[in-house]
């Protein structure tokens, strides 16, 4: 198995990323106190690239900004928001007229929970989506096929969403995204409160997507379950990203590991060294000049005080720290 | 299980009206009884007459009887299905409301229906706009006419229509001066438009604002951003999960907005003197006609309790999600 995750990894790095997320930021308006307005960022400089054929997993920790990053790549960020740079799908750019015309089709978004659906519509309306009258039988029948194989009986399709379970709302979303015969998936924190099986059960839905030559983003704060099946980790702090490491530089005591933030996390886990590093991430409306890791950093120079840290890519990832080589 | 449910459903509001038609008996009765009317003079008007006749009189309307046994006397009669003579009508009041009733609920019924709809495109179009200039108008038009009231709005109807431009008549049902028999359904109607729009433009108002509060609540939910993310949009958007999730929650409040529309129908038909129930109401009132004025109150609180019933069922037998909630525990 591992064998064959490593030759598809080898075999999509020779293509180009299909999409490419280039240095954006987000931020929102906020009107404080009065009339006063100010502008809270959460997120900053923040670059990606997933590839097809390969599970890139985004993790970090709740609450700092994630969801937003997905809202920002299909376009459906609230009014307010503010995006600046730029992204790529397919070698083309990716503008909000872009997005808006190919989301759903060739971008499907996995969402998290049960209110992402429509309380008051059946299941099966639901999957299917807007569609015209002469595909609706054909995509019917899809539906009914993608249901059977994640183990949903005809009862459900005409059920109302507070009818289902856990872990069936799960795989009715997923069955969302399959249907779509979208070509980048990007899944929002779709393990949490998942016990062994059905968390093993819903990875293996998404090692299957990228098996059959979709990009899958699964963005996540379980660096647990990013192990067991992506390719490449995207590690998410403070609305950036400090680090994208391959799979495999998570080994040992993570001397292959570039930034000190993913060495710590490597490490805090029980199987690991077990030792969490102290400090906590910065808010959001913390203004901070130079490496957001900078506060908690045990490696740091007065070079990381001033201006964000570059993105270096070295040994085949991508990190953002003055001091490695 | 259903069958159940839905026998355990109305077992329990019959037995809710019935303490609703006793307590609102007792208590309209009490207060008729508190206030300084005397059958005699009502009954008589402004002649004048003879003490020996005025006693016959009140010994034959019971005037010195007891006050519970008057009110024995009354719930009985009620009970048998009579409600007694209505004073200054001369007839049996079941007579009077009968008439009555079937012309106010034509002006009612088109005016709920049509401020319903109209209220609820508006609340929609606001909702789909909001913040543009289209939704600020129409919250404008909204809260002046909650601020506006009835009796008023209608004053203005009459004042702009009937008398300069002339396009309805001034008021009644029929029109004056013809024979029962050669009034046609077009002149019934030409005298209904200005009554019906009076009365549902204040209905549109707060049908409208819920619709377009609520529009706006559902556009920002979660499921809405989903149906986004998967290329829905536009009016498509609105349609499949905007109007679904806004509907049932507004017709409820279209329900539960019976009374206030009897309360408005009593206004604008005094205005208009249009003959429905409305009118014989306040008749009955300022005359002191006691057994129309008891009658009528029984009969809008049935009408009004209706109201809430339907909207009562609608939230609790065609909401999916309550119908489970209920069935679960």
């Amino acid at each position: 198995m591992e064998d064959i995750d490593r030759i598809t990894t080898k075999k999509a790095r020779n293509n180009e990323a299909l999409l490419k997320v280039k240095d954006i930021s987000l931020s929102f308006i906020q009107y404080t106190s009065g009339l006063r307005q100010t502008e809270l960022k959460v997120i900053s400089n923040l670059n990606l690239e997933a590839y097809s054929g390969e599970i890139l997993a985004v993790v970090g920790s709740s609450g700092s900004g994630k969801s937003l990053l997905a809202h920002a790549i299909l376009g459906i960020l609230p009014s307010n928001a503010r995006l600046y740079g730029s992204m790529e799908y397919n070698g083309q750019p990716l503008t909000q007229e872009k997005k808006e015309e190919i989301r759903g089709k060739e971008i499907a978004l996995i969402p998290q929970s049960t209110n992402y659906l429509d309380p008051l519509m059946r299941i099966s309306n639901q999957v299917i989506g807007n569609v015209n009258e002469k595909n609706k039988e054909s995509i019917k029948k899809l539906q009914r096929y993608v249901f059977q194989k994640y183990n949903l009986k005809p009862e459900v399709d005409r059920m109302f969403p507070h009818e289902l379970s856990g872990g069936m709302i799960r795989r009715v979303l997923v069955s969302t995204a399959v249907i779509s015969s979208a070509r980048l998936v990007i899944a929002d924190e779709p393990t949490p409160g998942l016990d062994e099986k059905n968390l093993k059960e819903t990875l293996s839905y998404f090692k299957d997507m990228a098996n059959k030559g979709c990009a899958v983003i699964l963005i996540t704060h379980d660096i647990d379950a990013a192990l067991k099946i992506s390719d490449r980790i995207a590690i998410f702090y403070a609305g950036t990203i400090l680090e994208e490491a391959n799979i495999e530089d998570f080994a040992n005591d993570g001397e292959n590991l570039r930034h000190p933030y993913t060495r710590a996390l490597w490490n805090a886990l029980p199987q690991n060294k077990f030792k969490a590093i102290k400090g906590h991430q910065p808010m959001q409306d913390e203004i901070i000049e130079g490496c957001f890791f900078y506060e908690r950093c045990s490696i740091k120079n007065e070079l990381c005080s001033k201006g964000i840290p570059e993105l270096k890519t070295i040994n085949g990832g991508l990190v953002r720290c003055n001091n490695v080589s | 299980m259903k069958q159940r449910k839905l026998g355990y459903f109305i077992g329990k509001k019959i037995l809710k009206l019935l303490c609703l038609l006793i307590v609102v008996c007792i208590a309209s009765f009490w207060i008729v009884e508190q206030s300084p009317i005397d059958p005699v003079r009502a009954y008589i008007g402004e002649m004048s007459i003879q003490p020996e006749q005025k006693a016959k009189l009140e010994e034959y309307w019971g005037v010195n009887t007891p006050s519970h046994e008057k009110f024995m006397n009354w719930a009985g009669n009620i009970l048998k299905g009579d409600f007694g003579i209505s004073l200054i009508y001369r007839m049996p009041v079941t007579d009077v409301m009968k008439e009555r009733f079937t012309a106010s609920i034509i002006l009612m019924a088109s005016s709920w229906l049509m401020s319903g709809i109209l209220g609820f495109i508006l609340g929609i179009i606001a909702g789909m706009k909001n913040g543009t200039l289209v939704d600020k108008v129409i919250k404008t038009y909204c809260y002046i006419l909650i601020a506006a009231p009835t009796f008023w709005l209608a004053l203005i109807m009459l004042l702009v229509f009937s008398v300069y431009l002339g396009w309805f008549p001034i008021g009644l049902g029929i029109p004056i001066g013809t024979v029962a028999d050669d009034v046609t359904f077009l002149d019934r109607i030409h005298h209904l438009i200005l009554p019906t729009i009076t009365l549902s433009l204040l209905g549109v108002a707060s049908i409208a604002m819920f619709t377009r509060e609520k529009l706006i609540e559902v556009m920002s939910s979660d499921y809405i951003l989903f149906a986004k993310a998967r290329g829905e949009r536009g009016l498509g958007l609105i349609m499949r999960h905007g109007i679904r999730n806004v509907a049932l929650p507004a017709i409820t409040l279209q329900f539960l907005g019976f009374s206030e529309l009897f309360g408005g129908a009593v206004l604008v038909e005094q205005v208009f003197s249009y003959p429905g129930i409305g009118q014989a109401a306040v008749a009955a009132g300022l005359r002191s006609d006691v057994p129309l004025l008891l009658g009528i109150v029984i009969v809008s609180t049935i009408f009004v309790f209706f109201g809430n019933l339907v909207a009562d069922i609608i939230y609790e037998f065609i909401d999916p999600r309550i119908k489970q909630q209920e069935m679960t525990t």
